[in-house]
């Protein structure tokens, strides 16, 4: 090992040796070398310079060979290359010929390219090349901004004249999907272009060169904008929102872009204004359209009453009247409710916006068209009960009595119903103060009450006209033995009648007090025993007169004071005891205002008879009518100056034949 | 009620014990020459000479004379139209120096001038059903009450006869007869076949719609301040109260003429009830 470190150590000797020897070799040569090698870097040096030189002298041209070619791009660069040294060497004669001439060339260049520029046919790159070589050029910035966005201004402006054109009456429009469409491709995407090529080209300009895009854009989407409010707004008809929600989405979907670029113009809140617009517009429409089918149903209605019946044919009764009505609105208002649920889909551009997901749902759905179309409901039917001059020749009783029920129905299931439709359909996100159910009910209620009020009031004016007018214009003084009930109040019984059919058909029974087995039979107990020794002394004394009073006073004091407008419940008894109450009362005036002779009395008698023999049935108190009518036949005979009564068996005689 | 053909009433039997005096017969107003009559009304003011009567659809104007033992007809007036039209009740009006007169027939209102016997004003269907009764302001000129089968009592200006002036509806059956309290003309009394007799308020179309105003050098400044505080809103119209003690349909109510808050109403039974209006309303009245 030592011997082999002694033999590294020799050679490693040797190598230095060697390698001083290298380096003095190799000085030697650079020494040797040096000069050439520093006649060849000037020599190149030279070679560059004259190189650059040949370029100058040959750069006027080149640049007009260049400017004849068309290649404007390679003139420019050119150009840019040679100012710097030019400008430096100016103050040589030669250099400064050819400074000239370049400039002479440039102006023609620059001149060329504004030509090609405000030619305008060409598409937007070429033109954006063309602003960014004069840029190059050094010209004016503004200038070139404004010339810019002026070229841009005339291209757009084509493209909304071509949208107006469509507007116009004479050709037939096309659909609003291939307006919006067409605007969206036409004029949005070109101010799209137009954006992005001003911002890259102006981005040195600043925020100054930011706002004259921004009052450009501004003005020009105001323009568009006008022209798309006028194109919706001539979507009046059609119930279907969803080929208007498409054209509305595409509308929204397309302004994204540049509302993204052109932030401070403002395009983007300008559109979600226009679809909320709209939306609201739609809104109205369908609440109108609920309204005018509402009272397209009731006039069906009406026609169908007044509809002469056909022999042997059944005419629609009440009840199927009823249900056509009421399955007719609920269709009409689920239909409302699909077609506006569109706006709110979830595949909608704007359905996202604060507007959609909060007001549009509770205040714009829920509140206005659900809520607004039941008052105006409620309202329509109250009408009914206040038409003037309460003859009740204007609205059929059995429309009333139709919209009572209705009324009444939809407290009870509908109205809630319809509002949890609603609600499960338009999620309501924000505070804004809701309708509760229990209100919408309570004024269904009323409306109800209202409107069978008015029922009983008519049909009850009704029957006491019949009767008022029996009473007035019979000669009660010199009338004969009656023989059988006047005809008269068979007509009231029969009226009766139907009318307790009639509402039988909508209204359930309700309560009766007991009948007791033998009211058909009763006679005028009160009247006939006591009453009839004490009142038809032929003499009048004082005192026979003071009994009977003070018996019948009496006898007031027991019972109840009857009450003839009393509210009436949503039964038929109730009803029907209303309308007989004010009858019966009319015919007790009526009795008190005439003179009666003895025969006259004993009509009045058996017509009483018949009445009680009949109407018993239809009240919730019988007691009631036999009140009534003994208070009519003791009238009558307060008025007869020679009052003899019937026998009870000859009326009940007369009453059963009659 | 058929009313007597004769303003005078006829002989009734004399009970030697009451102290009523008997009742002469002065004149007959042409009986039963032209049908039934409906009402008979005297001249308000004057010297008591002048009746109207109304029988059938004739208004029919007189004077009596030689201390009312003889009864001319001065002028008559007619009333055309379609069908049987019947007079149902008349009033004359306090104004105008007494130169009107008002007629209800159905539903209609008609105002006659008694010195040419022409129509004035009509109001068409006043009431949905047949009117029962008139009665005039005795404060405020123009102003007119009705009442009717429909159970309404309406406010009329006869100015504008358009539209009501104001409608109570406070009875549930016919309202038979409508009075104004003489003096004060905001108290107001309706009887009607509801058995009830209802005094109402109706301060904002009377002749004193803000109560009585008061000078204030009268006040001490105690009253003044108190005063102040009242007079801020003027007071409701509200009915004052209801009657109920009748038993049947009240036909007639009327005020007294000698004490202005009495009132008297009679009801079918032959009740007749003497009632006064409330003390505190007669002392805020007048105070």
């Amino acid at each position: 090992m030592k011997n082999d470190f002694r033999k590294m150590e020799d050679e490693m000797d040797r190598l230095a040796t060697n390698m001083a020897v290298i380096t003095d070799f190799s000085a030697r040569i650079s020494a040797t070398l040096q000069d050439r090698h520093e006649r060849i870097t000037k020599l190149a040096g030279v070679h560059a310079l004259l190189r650059k030189l040949q370029f100058l002298f040959e750069l006027p041209s080149r640049l007009t060979k260049c400017v004849e070619l068309g290649a404007y791009g390679q003139a420019v660069r050119y150009q840019g290359r040679a100012r710097a040294v030019l400008q430096q060497y100016q103050h040589l004669p030669s250099f400064r010929a050819i400074q000239d001439d370049c400039q002479v060339i440039t102006a023609r260049l620059a001149q060329q390219l504004r030509q090609r520029f405000r030619e305008g046919g060409s598409g937007a790159p070429e033109q954006a090349e063309c602003v960014e070589l004069l840029l190059a050029l050094g010209e004016p910035a503004e200038e070139l901004c404004e010339e810019f966005l002026a070229h841009a201004r005339g291209r757009l402006e084509e493209e909304l004249r071509s949208l107006e054109a469509e507007l116009g009456p004479s050709p037939p429009a096309p659909d609003v999907l291939e307006f919006t469409d067409h605007g969206g491709s036409g004029f949005v995407g070109g101010l799209c272009q137009v954006a992005a090529a001003y911002q890259e080209l102006f981005a040195a300009q600043g925020p100054a060169g930011a706002e004259k895009l921004a009052a450009f854009a501004r003005e020009l989407g105001s323009r568009y904008f006008a022209l798309v409010e006028r194109r919706l707004a001539q979507e009046q008809g059609g119930g279907d929102n969803s080929l208007l929600v498409r054209a509305l989405d595409r509308f929204h979907r397309r302004l994204r872009a540049p509302g993204a670029l052109l932030a401070a113009a403002g395009l983007a809140e300008a559109a979600t204004d226009i679809v909320e617009r709209v939306a609201r517009e739609r809104l109205g429409h369908h609440l109108q359209g609920l309204q005018a089918a509402f009272l397209g149903s009731l006039t069906d209605v009406r026609q169908a009453l007044a509809a002469p019946r056909i022999a042997g044919k059944e005419g629609p009764g009440l009840a199927e009247l009823l249900a056509n009505v009421a399955s007719s609105i609920l269709s009409h208002i689920k239909a409302s409710l699909a077609s506006v649920h569109l706006f709110t889909a979830k595949e909608v551009s704007f359905s996202n916006k604060p507007y959609f997901r909060g007001e549009f749902c509770s205040q714009g759905v829920r509140e206005s068209l659900i809520v607004g179309f039941i008052r105006s409901m409620c309202q329509t039917a109250q009408s009914f009960c206040d038409s003037p001059g309460e003859k009740g020749g204007a609205t059929p009783p059995a429309l009333l009595l139709l919209l009572s029920r209705l009324c009444l129905d939809y407290e009870t299931a509908t109205i809630s119903y319809i509002l949890t439709l609603t609600d499960e359909q338009f999620l309501v996100q924000d505070q804004s103060p809701v309708t509760p159910v229990s209100t919408l009910c309570a004024e269904a209620r009323e409306t109800a009450r209202r409107l069978l009020t008015h029922y009983v009031k008519v049909q009850g004016l009704v029957i006491s006209q019949m009767l008022r007018k029996s009473v007035e214009t019979r000669d009660w003084l010199s009338t004969l033995e009656p023989r059988n009930v006047r005809a008269v109040m068979k007509r009231v019984v029969e009226d009766t009648t139907a009318i307790d059919v009639q509402v039988g058909l909508l209204y359930e029974e309700g309560v009766r007090k007991a009948q007791s087995s033998d009211s058909s039979k009763r006679t005028f107990s009160v009247y006939s025993s006591s009453r009839q020794q004490g009142r038809y002394a032929p003499s009048y004394t004082p005192s026979a007169p003071m009994d009977t009073n003070l018996l019948s006073n009496i006898q007031k004091l027991f019972s109840e004071r009857i009450d003839v407008f009393s509210p009436v419940e949503f039964n038929k008894v109730s009803v029907l005891t209303g309308i007989i109450k004010i009858s019966l009362k009319t015919l007790l005036e009526c009795v008190r205002l005439r003179t009666f002779g003895r025969f006259g009395l004993q009509q009045v008698q058996v017509d009483c008879h018949f009445l009680q023999l009949y109407l018993w049935r239809f009240v919730a108190d019988e007691e009631l009518v036999h009140l009534l009518l003994d208070e009519v036949v003791a009238s009558a005979a307060l008025r007869c100056p020679d009052p003899v009564p019937m026998e009870p068996s000859v009326v009940e005689v007369i009453c059963e034949r009659g | 009620m058929p009313a007597e053909l004769e303003p005078g009433g006829q002989e009734s039997p004399e009970d030697a014990t009451s102290p009523a005096h008997a009742l002469e017969l002065l004149c007959h107003l042409e009986p039963a020459a032209r049908g039934s009559t409906a009402c008979v009304t005297w001249e308000p003011a004057g010297d008591g000479k002048r009746v109207i009567s109304l029988a059938d659809n004739h208004i029919l104007l007189w004077d009596l004379q030689e201390s009312s033992s003889q009864a001319m007809l001065a002028s008559s007036a007619s009333l055309e139209g379609k069908g049987q039209l019947k007079f149902t009740t008349g009033r004359w009006s306090p104004h105008h120096n007494c130169s009107q007169v008002a007629t209800a027939n159905d539903t209609a209102i008609r105002g006659w001038d008694t010195r040419t016997m022409s129509q004035i004003y009509c109001i068409e269907s006043a009431h949905g059903q047949l009117v029962r009764d008139l009665d005039f302001n005795p404060n405020k000129q123009y102003y007119l009450a009705s009442c009717g089968d429909d159970c309404k009592v309406r406010f009329w200006d006869t100015r504008n006869v358009a539209e009501p002036v104001k409608t109570l509806e406070e009875h549930s059956h016919w309202v038979w007869n409508v009075r104004y309290n003489h003096s004060h003309d905001q108290l107001v009394l309706t009887g009607s076949s509801d058995s009830r007799v209802i005094l109402s308020n109706m301060v904002s179309i009377s002749s004193e719609p803000f109560g009585h105003l008061v000078d204030d050098d009268d006040l001490s400044d105690q009253e003044e301040r108190r005063l102040e505080e009242k007079s801020q809103e003027p007071p409701q119209d509200s009915v004052i109260a209801t009657y109920e003690e009748h038993e049947d349909s009240v036909y007639a109510v009327d005020w007294s003429s000698a004490d202005p808050w009495l009132f008297a109403s009679l009801s079918y039974d032959g009740r007749l009830v003497i009632n006064r209006v409330p003390r505190a309303l007669k002392y805020h009245i007048l105070l």
